[in-house]
């Protein structure tokens, strides 16, 4: 899979727990907190959709990676490419 | 004819079943940590021992009549789209929308104290020009408590308890004052008598004054219909008439869970939502009177007026009012009388904004006032009676001397067609809560730890009131504790 697909895969997500929020225009670089309005809990529930929806773990040590979606697509493609 | 004789018997489809999280109560708590460990796919069940959901927050019919308890108002009131606030985080977390929720903002309330009165609604600067109006020099003090309250860390699961009487008369030198903010705040969720924690405090004024009242059209059954609905489409499972009676132990952790009918079943975590002390006293290495120094001391009675008009027909638009007749405000256990009747809250349901033409059928006058619960519940049945009847009056006759004047010639007594009445008794009964302390402990346990590796508590005891934070509750210690360590 490439990044560009697993990003897709992250918007996706946070389209799902968060209806409200505009994923349209979000910026690969900055981070996704500051860009909308997501808290800690949201970011439980993003690692809860890809375990669910995509049998991906990410142990909480981890969840700073997940900050921007350059970051989550750096992060997560080696664990997706490797399933 | 043969008698038949029937036993308690294990329920078989139960017994020896083993889930991954047991929840203790389907009351607002315990139904929002289900739908979160539901939502995360984990093998859930909910156990309650009353027939109905909600706990606190519940509903009754009598004659055909729906009333509600609990429930005078949602606090955490926010418009739609409104980012940020407790009410968004729980509906985010829950995934559930805004406008299933059906909330109608309140007309206005105020705070009715001897000379003085406060009106406020879901706009803080209405509350904010009514401190400069009644006590000019206040104001600034006011302006800082609320600046100090908006940018403080209440929710910071490990802080220690301050006290909020002393934080607030570092900004406000007035007692009358203080003690007309502490009152709403204590009625609407205090456990703890003449103070409060400070971060209670601060979560309180902020879901109060801040964010505002609102309620349903249909009253809290919308909101626990909601919950259970969303529950059970993710696959949870929930057993009414279930209470559990006993929690074995091995070395500090919790191996089985004993119902009432001797079923035993198992879990990996249990989440319980019916009060610390309660909770404690279910575990078999602990006894009959552990906690007892953590029992909640305030209990409540409320009186429900069914009316055949409007209470706007009556010249009375005022959704909630707090009110308190003493020279200084006492919020504290009820001692040698039945009934407190010297404060209290009265909440006129119709008066929000329902909107669309909608208005309820019938008029509703609620009156709450603090209670004793021993001396209720020494009463034999003939005197229960009769005290109810005797106290029912005497709160009307506060409430008609605390609202405005009558308009018409209207009469309560006359326009009167149905009322209700509940006691300390009536809500140990119904919500399993020692001495019938509706806001439980006065101690809470904010990360709820307790003193076996995987029991967990939720809800009144862990610490958030009222429904939006009871809900918060049960959200967070299933996702600190279940779905953060998985």
């Amino acid at each position: 899979m490439t990044e560009d697909q697993i990003k897709q895969i992250v918007i996706d997500i946070i389209t799902e727990i968060a209806p409200d929020e505009d994923t349209s225009n979000l910026k690969n670089e900055v981070s996704l907190r500051e860009q909308m309005d997501l808290d800690s809990m949201d970011f439980l529930d993003i690692v809860m959709e890809l375990r669910k929806q995509h049998g991906i773990e990410v142990p909480e040590a981890d969840y700073p990676q997940l900050a921007s979606l350059d970051s989550c697509a750096t992060y997560l493609t080696p664990k997706f490419n490797e399933k | 004819m043969p008698q038949i004789v029937l036993l308690n018997m294990p329920n078989l489809t139960l017994q020896g079943q083993h889930f991954e999280v047991a929840i203790i109560g389907a009351g607002m708590a315990g139904l929002g940590a289900g739908i979160r460990l539901a939502l995360a796919g984990k093998n859930v069940i909910i156990l309650e021992r009353h027939n109905a959901s909600g706990g606190l927050n519940s509903f009754y019919s009598i004659g055909g009549r729906k009333y509600d308890v609990g429930l005078h108002a949602m606090t955490n009131y926010m418009p739609k789209g409104t980012k940020g606030t407790p009410l968004g985080k729980i509906l985010r977390q829950l995934r559930i929308g805004y406008d299933d929720l059906d909330l109608s903002p309140q007309n206005s309330s105020r705070i009715h104290f001897p000379g003085y009165k406060l009106v406020f609604s879901n706009d803080f600067e209405l509350l904010e020009s009514e401190v400069a109006r009644a006590f000019p020099q206040q104001i600034d003090g006011f302006r800082r408590l609320a600046q100090e309250i908006q940018t403080l860390d209440a929710f910071n699961l490990s802080s220690g308890k301050v006290s909020a009487r002393k934080a607030v008369q570092r900004h406000i030198t007035d007692r009358t004052l203080e003690d007309m903010l502490f009152c709403p705040l204590m009625y609407y969720g205090s456990a703890e008598e003449h103070d409060m924690d400070y971060g209670q405090f601060s979560i309180m004024f902020r879901s109060i004054f801040f964010e505002g009242f609102a309620r349903p059209f249909e009253g809290v059954r919308v909101i626990i219909r909601l919950l259970q609905s969303k529950y059970r489409d993710l696959g949870g499972i929930r057993k009414m008439k279930h209470g559990v009676k006993r929690i074995q132990t091995e070395s500090k952790k919790a191996t089985q869970i004993i119902l009432d009918d001797d079923t035993i079943l198992s879990a990996d975590q249990i989440i319980s939502t019916i009060g610390v002390v309660e909770t404690l006293r279910l575990c078999d290495d602990l006894n009959e009177t552990t906690g007892a120094d953590n029992i909640g001391q305030l209990s409540f009675t409320e009186t429900i007026t069914v009316l055949d008009k409007q209470p706007a027909e009556f010249g009375w638009n005022d959704t909630i009012i707090f009110f308190n007749t003493r020279e200084h405000f006492y919020y504290g256990r009820c001692k040698n009388s039945l009934v407190d009747p010297t404060s209290g809250v009265i909440c006129f349901p119709n008066n929000y904004q329902y909107g669309n033409g909608r208005q309820m059928d019938e008029g509703f006058l609620r009156i709450t006032a603090m209670a004793n619960h021993d001396l209720w519940c020494t009463l034999d049945e003939d005197n229960y009676l009769i005290q109810k009847e005797h106290w029912y009056q005497e709160l009307q006759d506060t409430a008609l001397g605390l609202l405005p004047p009558i308009r018409n010639t209207f009469s309560l007594k006359e326009a009167c067609i149905s009322k209700d009445m509940f006691t300390p008794r009536t809500i140990r009964k119904f919500t399993g809560h020692l001495n019938g302390a509706i806001y439980g402990a006065p101690n809470k346990l904010k990360d709820g730890r307790t003193h076996l590796d995987n029991l967990y508590l939720a809800g009144t005891d862990q610490g958030f009131l009222g429904i939006v934070g009871a809900i918060l509750s049960g959200i967070s210690m299933a996702n600190l504790h279940v779905l953060k360590r998985s």
